[in-house]
């Protein structure tokens, strides 16, 4: 099934230079699980090698073999043409391969430079190694052009600089491959593009860079070569420039996906969902949404963009109940309902509130639970579900089934354990347990984050399905490419303020970066354009 | 891609604790064989002491009684996420309870008195268990330090209450006075009797059918109503419990009451159907042992059953074992009781890695077999 084409040689080099990494028969199951079934891989020296594939498909499981975490059961490592032999962390480093983690391995109260020389202070008086890491950074961080302060608190520094530090880590400790999973996930498109022109610097000065990610804009804009993974298989290489998102995706699914949402126009009506001047605060009293006031119809999906962590997530749970609010307040169908105050989660609900939270293992869920316990958290207290003073099992299970049928939640089977569903059909529950309660206002939080391409096509349908058929949604989302294609108004957030708002079909992708940074609308509009 | 494995039902709840409770027999067998003396015999005089004969069978379940309620008490606070301690100290009110109650209310006729009692002591030990509820529910308190402080405090404050106001006059013990005597609970021997058959006389007594009731009722909450499900959702994923629009600190409290108040049921075997007075420390460890219980029991009212049983049987047996052989003091059979206790709760998962293991390689290779 493989149709794999060994066509990737670097930037022009001939075959003679063995390539940076080579992988041959890289096999590895899990109990049952077959994660990666005899994987074949060539990344050049010198070269931006994407990998791309759906959650699941062994992308991160192949890494980590790359890296030492895990052992293979079968097949051999090649780095620089020679064999080599990865039995931990350690061994990787030391024959050149560096990592940065999707969730960065960084201590927050130290200074960048302490961060740095973590594990390889050299002998037992830190001074002298910090003399001479002070030394070697400033080279690094000039020949890189890092901007980065080593005296700076980490845990002071923007997301994208904690990146940076952990690019200066794995370069200190002598990288010449860097392995990036997943790195734009908590950047702003302008951050992204500042890491990608570090790449290409890298790239430039002779390193090996290999990019995992699932979003392709990134593989067309930043590699040189990719490969895609599905179900634990290697199934292609390609030249990036001999390749389009649109095959790189069917690659990735194995059938044709449609990446733009077909949707007509949007057909607004009353208004559902008034917040004025809403704040909320966190536990630790720190303002998180600063005086938010919008309008969300009937009939519309109103897209909230902006970077992970501006307020979006607290404005969310607030709508919901679940956070108290500050000042401001909240009307749903002109009646006020300002959680706290004897208005919590539940009587939203019963008023016709549906929430798919942002972080279902966090929130949406109980996995410990079956599937027929997670159709009802929430609506537990539903009449239907009662039989005198028990809870009405058979009952239950019919519901979830029909739920899973109405969702193509697989395996339909009502008596699985929640954890034993893969994500996207974890989401398919919870969203059809709150769609299918006809909700006038549906809340949803990054309906499709861990979820594979066939069911973020099928998420998104339902969703303008719901508009269409004249509910108000509120979609709060970290893709903007998803913010974009669903929203028919999109309002931007920056540090908890609501910093504009632009019409769905108007939207361009570097405006509401810039806004997302914090940037005035029409400024944005104007820098924009040029 | 770590898949967290599901073990069958019959791994989980046979192999599992029979393997933890083999390691447990077999390091015992070892300190046995050490003090010179012949494991097999002990097994055999173990055995033979808990369920060889109708007297020793009635010790047994007498005890097997108290670890009933105390590991259903552990269990129900355990859906909730809380580890409760305190079932000792619970357990000690309801002792108050049922004693205020037997004593000062003597003129009710038995079947109200039964009634009465039960509510007593379930109102005593839930109370003595909302303090640390809420606590933990509203000031985050954590409930292990609480509760286990509540022991020394419920221990010390009966002490004053059995001395200074229990006491009868004239008394030099510390002991109440003995409830009258047709509102003792009845001997199973004594049951038996009435309907012409023929038992051994033993301490077992009416509570015991009540601890297997209870059993049901907790099975029934647990999993069949509205607030058993609202209790293991908050015990499961406190965050998933608020988002659904349940109050975590309510069912933490509702948690604790219902534990409360099964631990508090052991007073009703101990001080109504066998001593019939309020004694010092009657609750001898028995809230304690009800932790290994529960765990042991996977917090299932079945497996609760069958561990109270084997700590019912170790209780009766040992202290049939050191009566038999002298060399096995009293202390060695603290000591078997205590590597039970440790294997089967505290290194509960000590196996499980491995089993595992097995159990994946058996089945992938099954179904490769089926492939073919």
């Amino acid at each position: 099934m493989s149709e794999s084409i060994h066509t990737a040689h670097g930037t022009g080099k001939t075959g003679t230079v063995p390539p940076a990494i080579e992988l041959r028969g890289i096999d590895k199951r899990f109990g049952a699980v077959h994660a990666n079934k005899s994987i074949d891989l060539r990344i050049e020296k010198g070269t931006i090698h994407g990998i791309v594939g759906e959650n699941g498909a062994g992308k991160s499981t192949l890494m980590s073999i790359l890296y030492g975490f895990y052992q293979a059961d079968a097949g051999t490592i090649h780095v620089d043409g020679k064999l080599c032999n990865i039995r931990g962390s350690e061994d990787a480093i030391a024959v050149g391969i560096g990592m940065v983690h999707q969730h960065f391995m960084l201590v927050e109260p130290f200074s960048v430079l302490e961060n740095v020389i973590l594990g390889v202070e050299g002998g037992a008086v830190l001074r002298d190694g910090v003399d001479r890491a002070r030394h070697e950074l400033k080279r690094l961080e000039q020949e890189y052009s890092l901007n980065i302060d080593p005296d700076a608190i980490v845990g002071d520094l923007s997301v994208g600089l904690q990146q940076r530090v952990e690019i200066l880590k794995a370069l200190y400790r002598g990288a010449e491959i860097l392995i990036l999973d997943e790195p734009t996930g908590v950047l702003t498109p302008q951050e992204a593009d500042h890491l990608f022109r570090i790449l290409r610097t890298l790239k430039e000065q002779g390193k090996t860079v290999v990019l995992i990610t699932h979003k392709l804009r990134e593989i067309m804009a930043a590699t040189d070569t990719v490969s895609v993974m599905r179900q634990g298989a290697m199934v292609a290489d390609r030249k990036t420039v001999e390749t389009s998102p649109e095959e790189l995706s069917e690659l990735m699914v194995g059938r044709k996906v449609l990446l733009h949402i077909e949707k007509g126009p949007a057909k607004p009506a009353d208004v559902v969902l008034a917040v004025e001047n809403l704040c909320v605060d966190n536990a630790q009293g720190v303002r998180r949404v600063k005086n938010a006031s919008f309008l969300v119809h009937a009939g519309e999906i109103v897209g909230i963009a902006g970077v992970s962590g501006n307020g979006q997530s607290e404005l969310l749970e607030a709508l919901a109940g679940i956070r108290v609010v500050s000042e401001g307040q909240v009307f749903l169908n002109g009646q006020d309902v300002t959680p706290g105050h004897g208005v919590d989660a539940a009587q939203l609900r019963k008023r016709g509130v549906a929430h798919v939270p942002e972080d279902r293992h966090r929130m949406g869920m109980v996995t410990a639970f079956t599937a027929k316990e997670a159709a009802i958290l929430g609506y537990d207290d539903d009449p239907a579900y009662q039989r005198n003073l028990l809870l009405d099992w058979e009952a239950i299970r019919t519901t979830t089934q029909h739920l899973m049928d109405e969702f193509d939640v697989r395996p339909a089977d009502p008596d699985l354990k929640a954890a034993n569903f893969s994500g996207g059909n974890q989401q398919k529950l919870v969203l059809a347990r709150e769609i299918m309660r006809d909700p006038a206002l549906l809340l949803v939080g990054q309906p499709t984050r861990g979820v594979d391409i066939g069911a973020i096509e099928f998420i998104h349908k339902r969703l303008v399905a719901m508009r269409d058929a004249g509910k108000a949604v509120l979609l709060v989302s970290v893709e903007l490419d998803e913010i974009m294609s669903l929203s028919d108004r999109i309002l931007v957030m920056c540090d908890g303020v609501i910093v504009g708002e632009v019409a769905g079909g108007m939207a361009n992708e570097r405006a509401l970066g810039l806004m997302m940074a914090g940037v005035a609308p029409e400024q944005a509009h104007a820098e924009a354009g040029q | 891609m770590t898949t967290s494995l599901q073990l069958p039902r019959w791994i989980d709840a046979g192999v599992l604790p029979i393997l933890n409770l083999a390691m447990a027999f077999l390091i015992s067998g070892l300190v046995v064989l050490a003090i010179g003396e012949s494991p097999l015999e002990v097994v055999e005089i173990l055995i033979y002491g808990a369920f060889g004969y109708d007297e020793a069978i009635g010790y047994t379940l007498y005890y097997t009684t108290n670890f009933i309620f105390t590991g259903l008490a552990f269990a129900v606070a355990f859906h909730c996420g809380l580890f409760n301690i305190g079932a000792e100290g619970q357990a000690y009110f309801g002792g108050l309870g049922v004693i205020l109650a037997a004593l000062y209310l003597d003129f009710l006729p038995f079947p109200i008195m039964l009634i009465v009692a039960i509510m007593a002591s379930a109102a005593f030990g839930a109370a003595w268990a909302y303090i640390p509820a809420y606590l933990q529910a509203r000031r985050g308190s954590h409930i292990v330090i609480t509760t286990i402080m509540f022991n020394f405090i419920a221990s010390s404050l009966i002490v004053y209450v059995l001395v200074n106001i229990l006491r009868p006059t004239g008394s030099m013990t510390p002991e109440s006075e003995t409830i009258a005597e047709h509102l003792r609970l009845p001997f199973i021997h004594d049951i038996a009797a009435s309907f012409g058959i023929d038992m051994a006389s033993s301490p077992l007594n009416l509570s015991f059918v009540y601890a297997i009731i209870c059993c049901v009722l907790v099975w029934l909450f647990i999993w069949h109503t509205r607030w058993g499900y609202a209790i293991r959702t908050v015990g499961a994923n406190a965050h998933a419990a608020t988002y659904a629009g349940i109050d975590p600190g309510r069912y933490v409290i509702m948690a604790m009451l219902i534990s409360g108040a099964l631990a508090a049921f052991m007073a009703l075997n101990e001080v109504m159907g066998v001593q019939h007075r309020l004694l010092i420390d009657f609750t001898a460890g028995y809230g304690f042992v009800g932790i290994a219980v529960g765990l042991m029991g996977r917090n299932h009212p079945v497996g609760i059953f069958l561990a109270a049983l084997l700590f019912g049987m170790l209780y009766q047996g040992g202290a049939e074992l050191s009566f038999e052989i002298p060399t096995i003091s009293n202390d060695m059979v603290v000591v078997i009781q205590g590597l039970v206790i440790l294997f089967t709760g505290a290194m509960e998962h000590m196996f499980r890695p491995r089993v595992t293991q097995i159990y994946i390689a058996w089945r992938s290779r099954k179904m490769a077999q089926e492939a073919a």
